[in-house]
């Protein structure tokens, strides 16, 4: 856990960097830090490993006021990850991945075995990278080494620095991704610096607006932030994307589903037609005897009659497929993707291949109120 | 005979490289002298320009102090060492007079390069290395000094050229080194002489040369060589511009 405590900064008896800064990280929570460029987050970020000193206040890791205690054994417990990676160019990947156990003085068969496990965890084979040097590893790789080497020592805590800043957009994404996938299974106290709105709300569990002076504008999840921007600072900061935006941390949830009338395949479109005009609407879904979604039917528009050989047409002869599909653990904004990408007027939710119902721009649009508590209403 | 003839029968005579003052005691005692006085700037050199460059401070003093000392004459020094009632009354009193002039040649290149090249260290390496718990002497020893030694290595290499052939004045005080011969053969006009002298200084200190340049190509660290590449050329760029 890590408490900011009326932390001020400043310089000489000139500016403050950073003025009268409180805050709160929980443990196991990934807190970033956003504001504009030169705003004192890294400045607030380099506090925590004693790399800046404040002029007034205390900072507070697990509960004990990190000025007193030795800096050189605080920073071996504390994971610090920059934007230029800052890897040793003389040594072997391996041999960086190292530093901190070494420093820490663990045996060598100990050193050895996390090494592995490090480059692992971050995606690179270590056969292949292990005796690499920095110079020869692309942008992407160098970052992922940085941030092995800065989990080997096993910190509790994990300071970013715009890690992922000078790579580029596909890689820093994957990264990203990545990185929120080993933070679901680390669960390390993390303090993440960035200016990019759309790394925050991709990051954070909480995210802190801190404008220029460390001034905290607001500290809330992402939906909160971009629903309720607390100021105008944090409003303007998001800017007029933050809507769409908050689809992006909206996730689909099965109240918000529209469930239309199911046939069977081998149902005739009479009966078709029949569901459909029961339900008030214009299709159905075509579900299996498995359950699973086949496809769909616009019953209204097919002709009904004897076909070629004399029987009722089918639904299955008709029926369409549904090609715009996303997982139940999307948020609304992959649904809207799909929807727009497939030219479609809905998008099926399924659990794994379970077809649950279906989300269309209204229900979408009802969804993203209910995520901040906007007033039903009824379409 | 033409001269080079005559040189060369002057190097192939058994006779003159016997003795106690035959060219193989002459080679060895310019080793000496010259091992001693870049020993010796090594240490001070590199000790005292890490330091700095560690601590960041200095840097106007030291970079104008050493371009300064370069231009103190050798001779002169020399002479003026030699000539002083401490020095004249030791036994080796001429091999220390100019071990300390070829100490004070040697140790500004070499300490203007230690220091350039530890503060040249890239600082997101260096402030990567001071946030993951490294102690001022772990960074020195484990980070900046690696980094900065094809730097240092240059310095260590220009120096050792210009000791190993300017040790020759130290005949001119009584070491008999090489330039026993090429002031013999000056005073009692045996060209000859002067020139076999002088060739083999100048073999030797391509030979010194060549061997520096491999060893500083061995102990740059693997993952460097093409910072290493610029900064010898950076390296050697300052030596020239401000060469005697």
């Amino acid at each position: 856990m890590i408490q900011f405590e009326a932390v001020s900064k400043q310089y000489g008896t000139g500016p403050y960097a950073v003025e009268n800064f409180n805050l709160e990280v929980a443990d196991g929570e990934l807190c970033v830090l956003v504001g504009p460029s030169g705003g004192g987050k890294t400045t607030i970020l380099r506090m925590v490993n004693r790399m800046e000193q404040p002029t007034a206040g205390r900072v507070l890791v697990d509960g004990h006021d990190i000025a007193k205690v030795d800096p050189v054994e605080l920073r071996r417990r504390t994971g610090y990850v920059i934007q230029q990676a800052g890897l040793f160019p003389h040594l072997k990947v391996a041999d960086n991945v190292a530093s901190v156990p070494r420093l820490l003085g663990w045996d060598r068969d100990r050193v050895q075995d996390r090494v592995t496990e490090m480059l692992e965890l971050v995606g690179l084979d270590p056969g292949l990278y292990a005796g690499r040097y920095p110079n020869e590893l692309s942008g992407g790789q160098a970052q992922r080494v940085g941030v092995a080497r800065a989990l080997a020592g096993d910190p509790p805590v994990l300071l970013m620095d715009e890690p992922f800043g000078a790579v580029d957009p596909i890689a820093r994404s994957r990264l990203q991704q990545e990185f929120l996938a080993l933070q679901e299974r680390l669960h390390k106290t993390v303090m993440f610096v960035t200016h990019d709105v759309d790394e925050a709300v991709t990051m954070g569990d909480r995210i802190a607006v801190v404008s220029q002076g460390g001034v905290l504008q607001q500290y809330a999840t992402p939906a909160e932030v971009l629903g309720q921007p607390a100021t105008p600072f944090v409003a303007d900061f998001i800017g007029a994307d933050r809507g769409l935006r908050r689809l992006a941390v909206t996730p689909i949830e099965v109240a918000d589903l529209y469930t239309p009338p199911v046939v069977r395949p081998n149902a005739t479109i009479a009966e078709a037609r029949a569901a459909v005009a029961a339900d008030g609407t214009h299709w159905a879904a075509v579900l299996g005897d498995d359950g699973r979604l086949l496809g769909w039917v616009e019953p209204g528009r097919l002709a009904d009659g004897p076909d070629a050989t004399g029987n009722s047409s089918t639904v299955a002869k008709y029926m369409r497929p549904f090609v715009a599909r996303v997982s139940l653990d999307a948020s609304l904004k992959t649904a809207f993707a799909e929807m727009l990408q497939n030219d479609a007027a809905w998008v099926a939710v399924l659990d794994n291949d379970h077809y649950l119902g279906v989300l269309t721009p209204d229900n979408l649009w009802a969804a993203l109120r209910r995520s901040v508590g906007g007033e039903p209403v009824t379409v | 005979m033409s001269f080079l003839s005559q040189v060369a029968q002057f190097l192939t005579t058994g006779s003159h490289w016997t003795g106690t003052d035959g060219f193989l005691a002459q080679l060895g005692r310019q080793i000496e002298l010259s091992a001693v006085a870049v020993v010796a700037a090594v240490v001070a050199g590199v000790g005292i320009g890490a330091l700095l460059g560690h601590t960041g401070r200095g840097s106007f003093l030291i970079l104008n102090g050493a371009n300064a000392a370069r231009a103190v004459p050798s001779f002169a020094l020399v002479v003026l060492i030699a000539i002083q009632p401490g020095i004249l009354g030791l036994q080796q009193g001429a091999f220390v007079a100019a071990a300390i002039t070829m100490f004070a040649l040697a140790v500004p290149p070499i300490l203007t390069n230690a220091y350039v090249g530890i503060r040249d260290v890239d600082p997101s390496v260096r402030s990567a290395a001071v946030a993951m718990g490294m102690k001022p002497g772990q960074l020195l020893r484990q980070v900046e000094l690696p980094l900065a030694l094809p730097l240092i290595m240059a310095g260590v290499r220009t120096a050792s050229v210009e000791v190993v052939a300017t040790a020759t004045l130290a005949a001119y005080i009584g070491v008999a080194d090489l330039g026993f011969d090429i002031f013999a053969g000056l005073d009692t006009r045996n060209n000859a002489e002067t020139f076999s002298a002088a060739f083999l200084v100048a073999i030797l200190a391509l030979l010194v040369d060549l061997l520096l340049a491999t060893a500083a190509r061995a102990l740059t660290p693997a993952g460097t060589r093409e910072a290493t590449r610029a900064a010898r050329q950076r390296g050697t760029g300052l030596m020239w511009r401000h060469a005697r």
